[in-house]
């Protein structure tokens, strides 16, 4: 993200606090997740991620300056005042300090009003709908993201082609999602690339990402959707920008085309589902769904009505 | 598609008596529900047979089914809400055991039974386990810490526990008569939609909790009332225990958040019973009207649950500390602050749909600012022990496993408020770990603080401290093999809720996680073990004086367990800690206070009021749930008429002789003199021996 001069200069007086501080974190969740080698959160692949997960660092770092000498603390005290203890002084008298209390009150107010400026900040610059701001010269790539039952469409409306559970965008370029769901809500989440956002039927989310490197990045529905939710996941492959116009070239060439009809056949409930893509797509299709001029899908043809536990739509 | 496919297919007209009830209900080609449906039937029947052929029933049915007694009560929630533990346990173990062999394979639950399994899980853990067990206690605990006879509404007291009793029978029933929901503990729309859950399950659901819901409402009126009206003379909201503050609080929350629940639930009902839309897709229905409803409601809901914990826990943390509580009338600030802006901050539940910056700070600091209530609480409890005498028994090490856990889930808490650090744990594994962090080391753990302080004061004997102490421990290293895992997988990436995965980099952590579920299978059978090894050794626990554990506060002040009437005569409360002081006095002067004038004590008579109603409210959900409209009115009608049947009572009270009283009474005070005569001049003396020194 880009910084003007003087928030540059504030950030290098604070922040050698922060930096140890993010040390901290980072240790702490290094123990926690031994994920040097594992693609998650803390390995971002984007300015988005990268900033998230900077922040997600920095208030653990934060925290932890007073949570770990707490639980020492507490320990400690515990352990000392242990009744069999007999150099430990018992004080029953010991029940109220106007000076302990302020301090007790201060120590967390202090704490979330430290974090709550990053709250503050973090909200705002790292606002989904923030558009990137991005070295690259191209304009961002708009894709149109429909989640359905349960597989991922993503529409290109420049580019007049479409994929499921495939998503080939090029590296260092911002991606402008729009997003929707022809059913019921998920959530569109790549873990590598940054924050997640919802998708709902008659409404419409944006999301701006960007990867910074070519590579393939796992994406999944991070929102419950029904039977077939476990297989709802795809791939991001981030490809060069020349490399990129490749593939829609390429795409072009074959497949089944994304009208009206298509999409319809594309509602219908299934699981699991291979990627594969359109040659053609109607870049009117996604404002129709949002606008709820297209039928949302229409639920499980089995069981409709029925008491059983019966699989629906994946069997 | 036809609307109604399966009139067609009903051969036989009488079908259409039992509404969408037919055998097909019964998953007889699912082996898993039906076996354990049908283990759990016949060790029911199992039970009440052995109960009748013993005789026990009259005595069950007098003393028990149709008590009034808040004592009673209390421990009926109580077992209710271990029953259900165990059977929300056996759902976390199943959805451990799947995922951890569903790598790239579908692993033994084919989607539509696992996703009724983490539904049934969240519901049954937070509606059937941790609310009767937190209610349970609070019933058991507040009269007798307020030092009265029982709540203001004793009736409805025994009412609350009944319906409560026929959600969780409706839920468990969902298990072998059709479906439960599939569609989570929080049922949210569209999914939950006659549309996309076309089935019995979401409606199950809904009935279960909308009838739960009266009794939970009726207790949070029963305790309000109860606390502010009726405290043993002398005892002002200041000298109140703080057990009785958090109850205050958590009633409070219960009376303005479980209305908000029954509207939220009765507006899906109305979608998916009789075409309205205020959640669907169609016709200008809106589902983030459902999910902000449904949260402000459920974010108070976590605080009902854990506001009770911290009472408890600064009860056995003053009591085992051999100190009064620090800073007390601190923590009722505190109490009070998490209990009003619990309410401001539900939209931190759903950060990730896109409401804009500065909606999202201002729930985001919100959030992190109740942190600071509960941040208040754990210094104080810190300085509570300090400079005390701590005696490490189970209670005190269930408060101390609490404090140092739940500050790590506390700090993941206000991790997650953080709207760019939501953005990418939201709904992961990360966030299931955090909640489970709070809602184990806090609510569970002080269940389980509770239940050993206080049984020695139900029963009469303490529990075995050695299976306590090993519960414990297994319990600690349980959750910390368990939750640890998730957190990382969490970082990781994994969304909850997943019935298989082909992410190899997942697979050891979710692993961990198995194993750490069979850690927790120790715990439970140290549990069991505590309770068997307590009931066979009870006569060497056996609590005499009524006062195991030196306690502070009024109900150590009775016998153990109390007499029906709690209090001979009501105690006169001069300061913080009554009983304390009495104890003081006592040892002072080295002899009980004189003996009271007693007098007769009228108490409300035992009616099986609750119980009726719940049966034809039973009769009534399970009517709604299939479709069968005339057993729906048969069960409302019922319903109705017990209550008209009990408002034209002419008798609701009962006397107890003077004589009576007297006769319990003296007995308490023969005990309490002889543990005077045998221990208080030593007391005396190491109180006075020290008063020198210092």
């Amino acid at each position: 993200m880009g910084k003007s001069p003087a928030e540059a200069r504030d950030g290098a007086s604070s922040g050698s606090f922060l930096r140890a501080s993010r040390c901290a974190g980072v240790l702490l969740l290094c123990v926690v997740s031994l994920a040097g080698c594992a693609k998650g959160i803390l390995q971002p692949e984007g300015p988005v991620g990268g900033a998230d997960s900077k922040i997600l660092l920095d208030a653990v770092g934060i925290m932890s300056a007073i949570v770990v000498p707490t639980i020492v603390a507490l320990v400690v005290i515990a352990w000392w005042f242990r009744a069999s203890n007999t150099r430990a002084r018992y004080q029953p008298d010991f029940v109220y300090s106007g000076r302990l209390e302020i301090i007790v009150w201060a120590i967390p107010i202090l704490v979330i009003m430290f974090l709550g400026g990053l709250t503050w900040i973090g909200a705002h610059e790292l606002d989904p709908y923030v558009p990137i701001q991005s070295s690259a010269k191209d304009p961002p790539l708009d894709v149109q993201v429909i989640s359905l039952d349960w597989k991922w469409l993503f529409i290109y409306p420049q580019q007049r082609v479409a994929s499921v559970n495939e998503l080939v965008i090029p590296a260092r370029t911002p991606v402008h999602f729009y997003l929707t769901s022809a059913s019921v809500m998920n959530q569109f989440f790549v873990p590598q690339l940054g924050s997640m956002i919802a998708t709902m039927n008659g409404m419409q989310t944006q999301l701006f990402l960007q990867a910074d490197h070519r590579g393939d990045y796992y994406g999944v529905s991070a929102q419950f959707s029904g039977d077939g939710f476990s297989g709802m996941h795809f791939i991001v492959h981030a490809v060069a920008p020349a490399d990129f116009q490749h593939w829609v070239a390429a795409t072009r060439q074959n497949g089944p085309v994304l009208d009206r009809n298509g999409y319809f056949d594309l509602l219908r409930d299934s699981c699991d589902v291979r990627p594969f893509t359109y040659r053609s797509a109607d870049p009117s299709l996604f404002a129709a769904v949002v606008r709820r001029q297209l039928p949302p899908s229409s639920g499980p043809s089995v069981g409709r009505a029925g008491p059983g536990v019966r699989a629906v739509g994946c069997g | 598609m036809s609307a109604e496919p399966a009139r067609a297919c009903v051969p036989w007209a009488a079908a259409d008596m039992l509404g969408k009830l037919t055998w097909n209900a019964i998953p007889f080609d699912q082996p898993i529900p039906l076996a354990a449906g049908s283990l759990v039937f016949l060790v029911l029947i199992a039970v009440i047979a052995w109960v009748i052929i013993r005789g026990h029933l009259p005595y069950l049915w007098h003393e028990w089914i149709t008590s009034v007694d808040h004592k009673r009560i209390g421990v009926m929630y109580t077992i209710l809400g271990l029953v259900m533990l165990l059977r929300g346990f056996v759902d976390a173990i199943m959805m451990r055991s799947q995922q951890a062999f569903a790598f790239h394979a579908g692993g033994y639950l084919p989607p539509e039974h696992y996703d009724q399994v983490f539904s049934a899980h969240g519901t049954i853990m937070i509606f059937f386990a941790a609310m009767p067990l937190m209610i349970g206690l609070m019933n058991f605990a507040v009269p007798l810490q307020l030092g009265v006879r029982d709540v203001a509404f004793p009736t409805f007291n025994s009412t609350s526990f009944w319906l409560t009793a026929t959600g969780a029978l409706l839920v468990n029933l969902s298990l072998v008569v059709g479906e439960f929901s599939r569609a989570m503990w929080l049922p949210y729309p569209p999914l939950s939609e006659l549309r996309y859950s076309p089935g019995v399950g979401v409606d199950y659901y809904l009935w279960a909790l909308q009838i739960s819901g009266v009794g939970t409402l009726l207790t949070g009126i029963n305790f309000v009332t109860t606390i502010l009206k009726i405290r043993a003379p002398g005892m002002s909201y200041l000298r109140m225990p703080i057990f009785c503050w958090t109850a205050l609080a958590t009633n409070l929350l219960i009376i303005a958040a479980f209305p908000v629940l029954t509207a939220t639930l009765g507006m899906l009902l109305l979608d998916r019973y009789v075409g309205f839309h205020f959640f669907t897709n169609s016709a200008g229905g809106n589902m983030m009207m459902f999910v902000n409803l449904i949260w402000a409601w459920g974010h108070p809901e976590v605080y009902i649950l854990v506001l009770p914990a911290f009472g408890i826990f600064s009860e056995v943390i003053s009591t085992f500390s051999g100190k009064p509580l620090f800073g007390y009338r601190s923590m009722v600030a505190a109490t009070m602050f998490i209990c009003l802006v619990s309410f401001l901050v539900w939209l931190h539940h759903f950060f990730t749909m896109g409401a804009g910056g500065n909606v999202n700070a201002v729930f985001g600091i919100a959030t992190a600012i109740i942190a600071v209530g509960t941040g208040v609480k754990i210094y104080n409890w810190m300085f509570t022990m300090y400079g005390g005498r701590i005696r490490f028994t189970t209670p005190m090490l269930w408060a101390l496993a609490f404090v140092l856990t739940f500050t790590l889930g506390g700090m993941t808490g206000v991790l997650l408020s953080v709207p760019p650090a939501d953005f990418q744990l939201h709904n992961s594994m990360f966030l299931v770990a955090h909640f489970h962090n709070v809602i184990i080391a806090g609510v569970l753990f002080g269940a389980f603080a509770g239940i050993t302080y206080w049984f020695p004061k139900a029963f009469g004997f303490r529990l075995h401290e050695g299976w306590g102490k090993a519960a414990v421990v297994l319990t600690v290293a349980g959750f910390y093999t368990t939750f640890v895992p998730l957190y990382a997988l969490g970082l990781l990436g994994m969304t909850r809720r997943l019935q298989s995965y082909d992410v190899a980099a997942w697979r050891p952590w979710v692993i961990a996680a198995g194993a750490g579920i069979i850690v927790f299978c120790g715990a439970l059978a140290c549990q069991v073990m505590q309770l068997v090894a307590s009931i066979r050794q009870r006569e060497s626990l056996r609590d005499l004086t009524g006062d195991p554990w030196n306690g502070r506060s009024l109900e150590w002040s009775t016998a153990s367990p109390p007499p029906a009437f709690n209090y001979a005569v009501l105690p006169n409360v001069e300061g913080e800690e009554p009983y304390w002081q009495i104890k003081r006095r006592a040892i002072e002067t080295q002899q009980l206070a004189a003996e009271p004038d007693y007098k007769p004590i009228e108490m409300p008579r035992n009616s099986p009021t609750g119980f009726i109603t719940a049966f034809f409210c039973t009769v009534t959900g399970f009517a709604l749930i299939w479709h069968i409209w005339w057993m729906v009115g048969l069960g409302l009608l019922g319903a109705y008429v017990v209550f008209v049947w009990f408002a034209w009572r002419d008798r609701d009270e009962e006397v107890i002789p003077a004589e009576e009283v007297a006769r319990v009474d003296r007995a308490r005070r023969r005990v309490r003199a002889q543990w005077l005569a045998h221990n208080a001049r030593e007391e005396w003396l190491a109180v006075h021996g020290q008063r020198e020194t210092a």
